[in-house]
C-alpha cells in the first residue's frame, strides 16, 4: 500500500524531558489513522512536528510525504503541501463570518480586492460538503462548537486539504455532534482524504479507525490494523502498558441520612431576560453517597451546580437548599464555601486554577486563613499543607512550587480537587471531572472521589462520559432540558435506560 | 498532623544549585538591581564622583518620591490583570490645588487641609473605583476620562492661577528631615541609628524565617550563602543610612515612603488580600469561584491608588512650594513605567511593590545621572523608552526562550 506520510526515528527534546524518543509513524492513503495515547504520552507534540510548528531542525529525524522528504520551516509550508491540522482550541476569529473564517489567510481576492460574492459562495459549497446547514454570514460567535469544528474542517477543505490531522475533535461536543464529525470523517475518506485523529475517546476510534498507533512516553509502542480483535481494552493496555483490570476501583457504599437537598430550584438566563434554564429541580444527596448527573450538553448541568454554588451563575433564582435538615441562604460563593460547599469546575484551565501561580498558592487560595498566623499569611504553614495534598493525592511535579500551568491535565485535576478538599467541604460538586485526563490518572480521580465519600461526603458528579457515570456513582439523576427527567439507582441504570429518559422528555416536551 | 519529609537532596543543597535556584526565582528583580549598581557606578565614574555625593543621594530620593509613591500604588492596580491608572497625573494636579485653596487662599491649619485633601483623594477613588469595578468600563478608559476630568477640575478651581507661597510647616512635609534627637555635629546620630536598628532587625527575622523554615524541614538556602546574603544587604543598608547622616538625616518624605513600601509589601506578599490581587489578576475567574470578591478587590486597588495620588500631589505641593495647574504631567507615565521596568506583567497576576520601587530607582538615577552630565532633557526621554523598552523586551525573550528551547 502507497504511503502518504512516513515520520522517520522522530526524537524531540524539551529542556529536560525527551518529549519524543525515535517515534515511528507510517500513514497509508486514503484511510483514517488514530493517534492515541495517554496525556503526555507525545501525541500532540508529534504533530506539531509534522505541521511545522516545530521547524524542521528543532528535532530530529525525517519526514517523508507524498514520498519526498520534506523540511517544513513554519504552518504555511505544510498547509502547501495540503497538510492541515485542526487543534483542539479552535482556531475561528469569533467575531468575523463563516465565510470570512474559511477563507481567512486564504481569501479569493482578484488584484488585492476581496470577491465577496465568490467568497460566500464557495463557503456555501463547502457548508454543503460538511454537512452544516447554517448561512455563511453568520458569525462564528453565534454558532455552537459543533459547528464550528465543521467550519474549522470546511476552512481546511477550502485549502485542498490531503491529510487532514483533527486533535481531540470531540471532545467538547456532545454524542449527537460526536456522531456527525465522525460521519463527516468517513464521508472524506470517500473523498479521498486522509486523516488523522487523535482522541482519548476509544470508542470513537473503533468507530472511524483503519490503523490505530498507540504513543506511549514518547514512542511508538505498537501499530495495529483494525479487526474484529482489537477492542478497547487491547487498546488500553497497549497505552499504559499493562492490563488495566478495572477502569473503575471498587466500591462498598456506605450510605447514611440525607444531608443536602436543593427543592423547587428555579433559575433564569443572566442575560437573556425571561429564558428559564433551570425549571423546578429537586435533587437529595446522602451523607456518603456518590450522585451522578447525567444529560447531555446544554441540559443545563453546570448552570444547576453553579447556581446553587452560590449564585454564581442565572438571576432571579428561586427555591430552598436544605443542609442538614436546616434551610440556609447562599449568596455568593464565599457563603457557599463557609456552608461546607465546594464546586470543581468543569474547566480547570480557564475557571480552576491560576496557571501562573504554583501548586501551593492554588491549593491555599479558596481557604486562606487556614494558613494564616497572626493575620499574615504563614509560609511555612502554607508549604505544610502543599506537601501533605499533593503527597496523599499523588501529584506529580517538580515540587510544590512549581507552576501548575506547566503540569498535565490529570495533575492539574488534581490540584484543583486539594484546592476543594482543603476547605473541609461536606458536601462536593464535581463537574467533568476527568475530563480530558488519561485513563490512569482518570483511575486516580476515582479512588479519590471514592475516599471522599467514605469519609461522610456528599458527593454530586457531573459529567458526559455515561460509562464513567454508571461506573461511579450509587444513584443517577438525568437531567434534560433545565429539568431533572429521570432518577435512576446503580443497579438498574443502563447507558440505554438513561439516553431512553432524555429521549421521552424530549418527546413530552414538544 | 504528620510532618512532611522532604528527601535529603532538598534540604542540603549545594550552594551552586541553591544560588541558581535563587536566581532563577527572581531574574528579573535580581538583573534589575544589578543594573541599578551597575548605573550607579558608572555615574559615579562619568560625574567624577559627584553623583554619589551624600547631598545629591539625598536629592535624588527627594526629586523622585512622587514616583516611588505612585509606583506602589500603581503596582496594585496592574496586579488585578494588568489594569493602569491614567489619571494619578491630573489627581496630583487637582489635589495639589486643593491644598493650595485650603493653607494659602482659606488659612487653614495644615495638618486639617492634609486630611481633607486625602479624604478627598478617597472620594475620587470611589468615583473611578465603582466604574471600574462595579459598572466594569476598562480601567483605561475610566482613567482616561478622570485625567482629562481632573485636569480641568484643576483649572476651575484655581482659576488656572499658581497658588503659592505655603507656609514653612507645610514645606517641611517634603523638604524637613527628621530631628537628630542626640545632636550629633556634622552627623546625624539618628539616621546612623536607624541604619544599625534596620539592620539588626533584618538579621533576626531572615533568622528566623530560617531556622522555622529547617524545623518544618522546608528547602532552606546554604549556610554561607545565607551569611554572604545578610553581609551584603546589611552593608548596603548602613551605607545608605550613612549618606543620609552625613548630609542632613533622614528626610521626613522618605521615611514616610520607607513605611508605606513595607506596609505594602507585607500586605501584597503576607496578607489575605495581598493572596486575592494576585489570584486575580492571574485568573479572575478562577479567583471569582474561589470565593474571592474580585469586584471588591478591584474597587479597592483604584481606590487606594487615588489616595496614593493625593500624597503624591501633597508631596509635590510641599517640594516645589506652589500649587500649579500644570503640576503633575505625564506622572501617570513615570508610575507605570516603573511597575513595568520592576518587573510587572502587562497582563496582571505578577510584580511586587519593591520590584516597582527599583524600577522607580532605576528610571530615577537615570533622569539625575544623566542630568548632572548635562545630557539635554530630549535626549533623556529618548534614553529612558528605550530603557523601558529594553527592560520589558529582556522580560518576554528570555521568558519565550525558556518556553521553545
Amino acid at each position: 500500500m502507497e504511503h502518504i506520510l512516513e515520520m522517520r526515528n522522530i526524537i524531540k527534546l524539551f529542556p529536560g524531558v525527551k518529549a519524543l524518543d525515535n517515534v515511528n509513524l507510517k500513514v497509508a492513503s486514503g484511510e483514517i489513522h488514530a493517534l492515541v495515547g495517554e496525556n503526555g504520552a507525545g501525541k500532540s507534540t508529534l504533530m506539531n512536528v509534522l505541521s511545522g510548528i516545530y521547524p524542521h531542525g528543532t528535532y530530529s529525524g525525517q519526514i517523508f510525504y507524498q514520498n519526498k522528504e520534506c523540511r517544513f520551516k513554519n504552518i504555511k509550508d505544510s498547509e502547501n503541501l495540503g497538510i492541515a491540522i485542526i487543534h483542539q482550541e479552535l482556531a475561528l476569529e469569533p467575531y468575523m463570518s463563516i465565510g470570512e473564517n474559511i477563507f481567512l489567510c486564504n481569501e479569493r481576492s482578484k488584484m488585492g480586492i476581496i470577491d465577496w460574492n465568490k467568497t460566500h459562495k464557495m463557503a456555501a459549497d463547502l457548508l454543503k460538503k460538511v454537512g452544516l446547514n447554517e448561512n455563511t454570514h453568520s458569525m462564528i460567535k453565534d454558532i455552537s462548537v459543533g459547528k464550528q469544528q465543521l467550519v474549522e474542517i470546511a476552512k481546511a477543505l477550502a485549502k485542498k486539504v490531503k491529510l487532514l490531522i483533527l486533535d481531540e475533535p470531540t471532545a467538547a461536543l456532545n454524542e449527537e455532534d460526536s456522531d456527525n464529525l465522525l460521519n463527516l470523517m468517513l464521508q472524506l475518506k470517500k473523498d479521498g482524504i486522509t486523516s488523522i485523529i487523535i482522541s482519548h475517546k476509544l470508542n470513537e476510534v473503533l468507530k472511524v479507525a483503519d490503523t490505530i498507533t498507540v504513543i506511549r512516553d514518547g514512542a511508538t509502542i505498537e501499530t495495529m490494523k483494525k479487526n474484529d480483535d482489537i477492542t478497547e481494552d487491547r487498546i488500553i493496555k497497549g497505552m499504559v502498558g499493562r492490563q488495566l483490570v478495572n477502569r473503575y476501583p471498587t466500591r462498598t457504599p456506605n450510605i447514611k441520612e440525607v444531608s443536602f437537598e436543593v427543592k423547587n430550584w428555579n433559575v433564569y438566563d443572566p442575560i437573556v431576560d425571561g429564558r428559564k434554564i433551570i425549571k423546578d429541580v429537586n435533587i437529595k444527596l446522602h451523607r456518603g453517597e456518590i450522585v451522578g448527573l447525567s444529560g447531555l450538553m446544554g441540559a443545563g448541568r453546570t448552570e444547576l451546580a453553579m447556581s446553587i454554588f452560590g449564585k454564581a451563575y442565572g438571576k432571579n433564582i428561586s427555591g430552598q437548599i436544605i443542609k442538614d435538615g436546616k434551610e440556609i441562604h447562599l449568596q455568593n460563593v464565599r457563603q457557599a464555601i463557609d456552608n461546607g460547599l465546594a464546586y470543581v469546575t468543569e474547566d480547570r484551565k480557564t475557571a480552576g486554577l491560576v496557571l501562573m501561580q504554583d501548586i501551593k498558592n492554588n491549593i491555599s487560595l479558596a481557604n486562606l486563613s487556614e494558613v494564616l498566623k497572626r493575620n499574615l499569611i504563614d509560609d511555612n504553614k502554607e508549604i505544610q499543607v502543599a506537601e501533605e495534598y499533593s503527597k496523599k493525592l499523588n501529584i506529580k511535579s517538580s515540587g510544590i512550587l512549581q507552576k501548575t500551568g506547566n503540569l498535565s491535565g490529570g495533575n492539574q485535576q488534581k490540584v484543583v480537587l486539594s484546592k476543594w478538599i482543603f476547605t473541609k467541604p461536606e458536601v462536593l460538586i464535581l463537574d467533568e471531572p476527568t475530563r480530558g485526563i488519561d485513563v490512569g490518572a482518570k483511575y486516580e480521580i476515582y479512588c479519590i472521589i471514592n475516599k471522599l465519600a467514605n469519609e461522610g461526603k456528599s458527593i454530586l458528579v457531573i459529567s458526559s462520559e455515561m460509562p464513567e457515570i454508571l461506573g461511579i456513582c450509587d444513584r443517577i439523576y438525568v437531567m434534560n432540558e433545565g429539568r431533572i427527567v429521570g432518577e435512576q439507582h446503580r443497579n438498574e441504570a443502563s447507558q440505554e435506560s438513561i439516553m431512553k429518559c432524555i429521549m421521552q422528555s424530549n418527546r413530552e416536551v414538544i | 498532623m504528620e510532618t512532611v519529609k522532604v528527601d535529603s537532596k532538598k534540604t542540603a543543597p549545594n550552594m551552586g544549585e541553591s544560588i541558581k535556584g535563587v536566581l532563577k526565582n527572581n531574574v528579573r528583580q535580581y538583573t534589575m538591581l544589578i543594573a541599578l549598581f551597575a548605573a550607579m557606578i558608572i555615574f559615579q565614574i562619568a560625574t567624577k564622583g559627584t553623583f554619589l555625593l551624600p547631598m545629591n543621594v539625598t536629592n535624588l530620593i527627594l526629586q523622585n518620591s512622587y514616583v516611588l509613591i505612585l509606583a506602589i500604588g500603581m503596582t496594585l492596580c496592574i496586579l488585578t490583570g494588568g489594569n493602569i491608572d491614567l489619571s494619578v497625573g491630573s489627581i496630583c494636579a487637582f489635589i495639589g490645588g486643593v491644598v493650595g485653596i485650603l493653607i494659602v487662599n482659606m488659612q487653614l491649619n495644615v495638618w486639617l487641609a492634609i486630611g481633607i485633601a486625602l479624604l478627598v483623594g478617597v472620594v475620587i477613588g470611589f468615583w473611578q473605583g465603582f466604574w471600574i469595578a462595579y459598572i466594569r468600563i476598562p480601567a483605561f478608559i475610566v482613567t482616561l476620562s478622570g485625567m482629562l476630568i481632573f485636569r480641568g477640575l484643576t483649572n476651575t478651581i484655581m482659576g488656572g492661577l499658581t497658588i503659592a507661597p505655603f507656609p514653612e510647616s507645610f514645606r517641611s512635609f517634603s523638604s524637613g528631615y527628621i530631628p537628630d534627637v542626640f545632636g550629633g555635629k556634622g552627623l546625624n546620630i539618628t539616621a546612623l541609628l536607624v541604619g544599625v536598628v534596620a539592620s539588626v532587625i533584618y538579621i533576626l527575622t531572615e533568622n528566623k524565617k530560617r531556622s522555622e523554615k529547617q524545623k518544618y524541614d522546608i528547602d532552606s538556602i546554604a549556610l554561607p550563602l545565607f551569611v554572604l546574603k545578610l553581609i551584603f544587604v546589611t552593608a548596603a543598608i548602613n551605607i545608605f543610612f550613612i549618606y543620609l547622616a552625613i548630609y542632613k538625616g533622614i528626610p521626613i518624605i522618605m521615611a514616610i515612603i520607607l513605611v508605606l513600601i513595607i506596609g505594602y509589601s507585607v500586605l501584597t506578599l503576607k496578607t489575605v488580600p495581598g493572596r486575592y490581587l494576585y489570584a486575580m489578576g492571574g485568573n479572575e475567574k478562577a479567583a471569582k469561584l474561589s470565593g474571592i470578591n474580585t469586584n471588591k478587590v478591584l474597587f479597592l486597588a483604584y481606590v487606594n491608588m487615588a489616595v496614593f495620588a493625593a500624597l503624591a500631589g501633597i508631596s509635590v505641593a510641599s517640594r516645589s512650594n506652589a500649587a500649579s495647574p500644570v503640576a503633575g504631567v505625564n506622572y501617570e507615565l513615570d508610575a507605570i513605567a516603573a511597575c513595568f521596568v520592576g518587573g510587572a506583567s502587562a497582563y496582571g497576576g505578577i510584580g511586587t511593590v519593591l520590584g516597582a520601587i527599583i524600577g522607580a530607582l532605576f528610571m530615577g538615577v537615570l533622569n539625575n545621572g544623566m542630568s548632572i552630565l548635562g545630557v539635554g532633557s530630549d535626549w533623556q526621554m529618548t534614553i529612558k523608552g528605550l530603557v523601558l523598552l529594553a527592560a520589558v523586551a529582556f522580560d518576554v525573550i528570555s521568558k519565550n526562550k525558556a518556553k521553545s528551547s
